[in-house]
């Protein structure tokens, strides 16, 4: 995967993968712009944000003063020393950054979560409880007939998943694939990437407020079992809208329902993903259906999926004790933050300044790219790359099976945060 | 440095060596003849002590996203099972599904040295890789997973031309960094997207019209032409299955002689007899083995006790969620490429059904002839995890004990099992067959699984101990490439195994049709689909260790 030399004699790369959201797209076409980076092809509102984000190449500092790498390490290192429970938090990063941060969590006795866990765990819950039955992006993309989008903006979130996962023209199993059924379950939903699309015939608006969705997919699985449901609307559709959707399913030759657990930000939403789990479960006695969860972004799928090949626990896992203690409430680093159960925090946030660190008062060290702004100024300062951009790397997929290579598209004397955490490690 | 190990008793039956005490000499890593005059630096008195090349497990699930899904479901696995970190080892957990970094550390405990991960989908294949990596200390390798992925059977059913097939593969197993090739359920896991929810092994699946049995063909011919050492690894219709027995003996004859290995083959020798229309078949099954040289296999014991099961069997897999326990499951569709279930299961030694199923696997082991074709496996974690070895050993050396363990089983099984009476015994010699020399023949494992001169130094020393489980649990020493790993079962240093691969050759013509197909289907590009060297060396982390291959026929 050598670059290909542009016409102007710089860097110019074709099927790159994007780390900017959970589907990790990897037909980019980038190319040089000035002293920095242009998507040419295939780009999305986050992918361009994030691509053409300029370099800048701030130094390390220690309490706000500009200080050598080296300090900056020493000083993190003594801190993670010195510290009773440190918590590794944030974590947006590729798979040698989970790799490195869960090392020196180890070695310091710490905690380790990720900055979007809240959401992640609306699923985790379910996959711990009940389990599932889901498909992934490219067998969705050629299979499915009927996709129902439950409560999710899925369009912000990944705004290429309609273009590539529902809007394709071309499928595997027709050359002439039948038109696909998509149903918005819930309110608000962004429906302007279905519009009008030669691909999609109809398009259902089911408007339901999304701490209801479970009440329908509930409804619907007791109807299939041929309960008898008495009254008029269920979760506020009207009944007839119910048992249209559910006969809907019942005829698909291959339906999906897609959830984003980020959009589900309600109290006990792994709930509602559980409805929807044992719906999609029931169907498939008679017929074939299957969930895909979405979301992701940040790194999130990563984290998760290395800290639960390495611990066994998929995050919120301490190793004060130098054995992996797991526990998904207790190890919440927000709630820990709150209850002043640490007393140092390390953040981590390669991908975006999104990924802020928490406002606290808690002594911190920020691993962050470069536009990353804490509230307050933290005790350690380092300026990290992002992986796909500043250095090469590997990334999960959000429906944990695929990962993608990413690579290095611009000289950059940012370190990678693997390399920082790993000589941490090595100064305790 | 010249290393001595002086007076064991050396079992090395890849060199006819049986018990005989010899020394063996090791330096830069190798099994050396040095010159009479040579001077040791160190020297390990074994006298009295049993030495066999390290352990290799040619089928055990150890790395990949549905032994992650396993470890992520399974809180309850764990804990209580957590392993601390000290200043050589890290942190791990686990019991059935361990995490990766205590996964390597108790093969090398229990004296192996090498595990193959069995089923390895091509688009997972990065994060198998991934996850083998952090699996410390032994050497790895998996099998690439063909025969559901729409690729080769639109090939298939367009009647492609054969050496395009072969190509196929090839570049599979390059793209994904495979040392083998296996196939699970033959076409089944396509078919159960499409709703069909068996397939026999000549029932054509619905769409692509196909039958299993056109699958084994193709690729066992494929692979043999190819002049990959592995026969194809082949995990049959009908897993399970009450009476599917006969699906494994059909499998056998449909071969038309060539070489197959049957994987698990205690799941698949089950007949339909008795009041609860479940049998033993393996009689029937071990007399077809004994009489087709072609075919291997692996058994697949079962044990009792917790554990989960994780298949790319997703259409058989979605059956046993009945008796998921707990109950909680997991089945997939993934990639137009393959699919996986990861189903809980308890097996219990007083359950009918389950003392049967450990009752035929053993006597699988105690009637097939030949140690060379009969691996011992407990397919990990599918019949129960590989710490339970040592115990399944001892069960196959001990009549006395394999009685014992019987009186505590459901007793009405072993009616329908011919196991009481069978008094075979294996040997040291036939156990250092089953679980070194065999498999790293089988899987053409070039200087691997042997103590002659030359070898790589994997070697592992047991004390005799008469209590054969208590002896397999806990060897006295462990070398790996030479160096000192294992002292009485206690790790004293750590290294990075390396990654067993084959490269058996292929037209590049190949790619532009698959570039295409994934550009036209796929949500990953042909480039980014395919694992680079790179990563899997890793910047020094990872090796890879490239077998070598026979010329390809065609």
């Amino acid at each position: 995967m050598e670059p290909e030399k542009s016409s102007n004699g710089a860097n110019h790369y074709q099927n790159v993968a994007c780390p900017f959201c959970g589907i990790l797209c990897d037909d980019l076409e980038i190319g040089p712009s000035g002293s920095g980076l242009k998507v040419l092809k295939n780009g999305c509102v986050k992918s361009v944000a994030g691509f053409e984000r300029p370099l800048t190449e701030p130094k390390p500092q220690v309490d706000g003063k500009d200080v050598s790498l080296d300090e900056a390490i020493a000083t993190a290192a003594r801190l993670i020393r010195e510290s009773r429970l440190p918590a590794f938090g944030g974590l947006g990063t590729d798979v040698d950054g989970v790799r490195a941060v869960i090392a020196l969590a180890e070695k310091g006795g710490g905690v380790v979560d990720h900055a979007l866990s809240d959401a992640q765990y609306r699923n985790f819950r379910v996959l711990q409880s009940s389990g599932w039955v889901t498909t992934t992006l490219t067998e969705a993309r050629n299979r499915a007939d009927l996709f129902i989008i439950a409560g999710s903006d899925v369009h912000k979130l990944h705004p290429r998943f309609f273009e590539r996962v529902v809007c394709n023209e071309a499928s595997m199993f027709s050359d002439n694939p039948p038109k696909r059924t998509v149903v918005f379950l819930g309110e608000g939903l962004d429906q302007s990437a279905v519009t009008g699309k030669e691909r999609i015939g109809e398009v259902v608006t089911l408007p339901v407020k999304a701490e209801r969705i479970a009440e329908v997919l509930d409804a619907m699985r007791a109807l299939n079992k041929g309960v008898t449901i008495p009254g008029g609307d269920i979760g506020g559709l009207p009944r007839a809208a119910v048992d249209d959707l559910l006969a809907r399913c019942k005829a698909a030759s291959y339906g999906v329902v897609v959830w984003a657990p980020p959009s589900l930000g309600f109290p006990s939403a792994d709930l509602t993903v559980q409805a929807i789990s044992e719906f999609v479960k029931d169907i498939n006695l008679t017929s074939r259906f299957a969930g895909l969860a979405l979301g992701g972004n940040e790194g999130a799928v990563s984290a998760g999926a290395v800290c639960g090949w390495q611990s066994g626990f998929p995050l919120r896992v301490s190793f004060a004790s130098g054995k992996p203690d797991y526990d998904a409430d207790r190890y919440a680093i927000s709630r820990m933050l709150f209850a002043k159960e640490t007393d140092l925090l390390l953040w981590l946030a390669s991908f975006s300044p999104d990924l802020t660190p928490p406002d606290t008062d808690v002594p911190m060290i920020l691993l962050g790219m470069p536009s990353v702004k804490p509230a307050r100024t933290p005790k350690v300062y380092i300026p990290v790359g992002t992986p796909g951009v500043d250095h090469a790397g590997v990334m999960v997929r959000v429906d944990n099976v695929v990962s993608l290579p990413l690579r290095k598209l611009r000289q950059s004397n940012l370190p990678s945060a693997a390399s920082v955490l790993e000589k941490i490690e090595a100064a305790l | 440095m010249l290393i001595k190990l002086t007076g064991g008793k050396v079992y090395d039956p890849a060199n006819g060596v049986d018990g005989e005490v010899r020394d063996i000499f090791i330096e830069n890593g190798r099994i050396v003849s040095p010159e009479p005059t040579a001077k040791v630096d160190h020297e390990y008195a074994l006298h009295g002590r049993v030495i066999m090349a390290g352990g290799i497990d040619p089928h055990s699930h150890i790395g990949g996203g549905k032994m992650t899904i396993a470890r992520m479901m399974l809180p309850e696995d764990h804990i209580g099972n957590e392993v601390a970190r000290t200043e050589l080892t890290r942190a791990g957990v686990g019991h059935a599904v361990p995490s990766t970094m205590t996964t390597g550390y108790r093969y090398a405990e229990m004296g192996y040295t090498a595990a193959f991960e069995p089923a390895m989908l091509p688009a997972n294949a990065r994060q198998a890789h991934m996850e083998m990596a952090d699996t410390s200390i032994i050497d790895k390798g998996a099998f690439v997973m063909l025969g559901s992925d729409d690729f080769f059977l639109r090939q298939l059913a367009g009647k492609a031309d054969f050496s395009a097939i072969k190509d196929y593969i090839a570049w599979t197993m390059h793209a994904a960094q495979a040392i083998a090739v296996k196939v699970v359920n033959p076409g089944g896991i396509s078919a159960f997207k499409f709703n069909q929810r068996k397939l026999d092994l000549n029932e054509k699946h619905t769409y692509y019209g196909v039958t299993p049995r056109d699958i084994i063909v193709t690729l066992a011919r494929g692979l043999n032409e190819l002049g990959v050492v592995h026969p194809l690894h082949i995990h049959g219709c009908n897993l399970g299955v009450p009476g599917g027995y006969e699906t494994t003996l059909e499998t056998i004859r449909g071969a038309e002689g060539l070489p197959i290995h049957l994987t698990h083959i205690q799941f698949h020798s089950y007949g339909t007899e008795g009041d609860k229309k479940f049998s033993s078949a393996a009689a029937q099954i071990a007399e077809a083995v004994n009489a087709n040289k072609n075919v291997s296999c692996d058994v697949g014991q079962v044990m009792f006790g917790q554990t989960c099961t994780a298949s790319g069997d997703s259409m058989r897999q979605f059956v046993n969620t009945r008796s998921a326990d707990p109950k909680k499951w997991v089945v997939m569709d993934i990639e137009c490429d393959a699919g996986c279930g990861v189903v809980p299961f308890k097996y219990r030694d007083k359950s009918f059904v389950n003392a049967l199923q450990w009752a035929i696997g053993l006597e699988l082991f105690l009637l097939v002839n030949d140690p060379w074709r009969l691996f011992l496996t407990t397919d990990h974690p599918n019949g129960g995890p590989f710490t339970w070895y040592p115990h399944l050993i001892r069960l196959l050396m001990d009549k006395n004990f394999r009685r014992d363990m019987m009186q505590k089983i459901n007793q009405d099984a072993l009616q329908y099992s011919t196991l009481g009476s069978l008094d075979r015994e294996y040997s040291l010699y036939e156990i250092a067959i089953m679980t070194r020399a065999g498999p790293a023949k089988s899987l053409g494992l070039v200087d691997r699984g042997h103590l002659g001169v030359g070898a790589w130094a994997d070697i592992t020393v047991y004390d005799d101990n008469p209590d054969r489980e208590a002896m397999f649990t806990t060897p006295e020493l462990l070398f790996k490439n030479g160096e000192l790993i294992v002292r009485n079962g206690k790790i004293v240093k750590v290294v990075n195994g390396g990654t067993h691969v084959a490269r058996p050759n292929y037209d590049r013509g190949i790619e532009r049709s698959l570039n295409r197909y994934f550009e036209d289907f796929h949500t990953v590009r042909m480039d980014n689909f395919r694992l680079s060297d790179d990563e899997i060396i890793n910047g020094g982390r990872g090796s890879l260790i490239i077998q070598p291959t026979r010329a390809r026929a065609a």
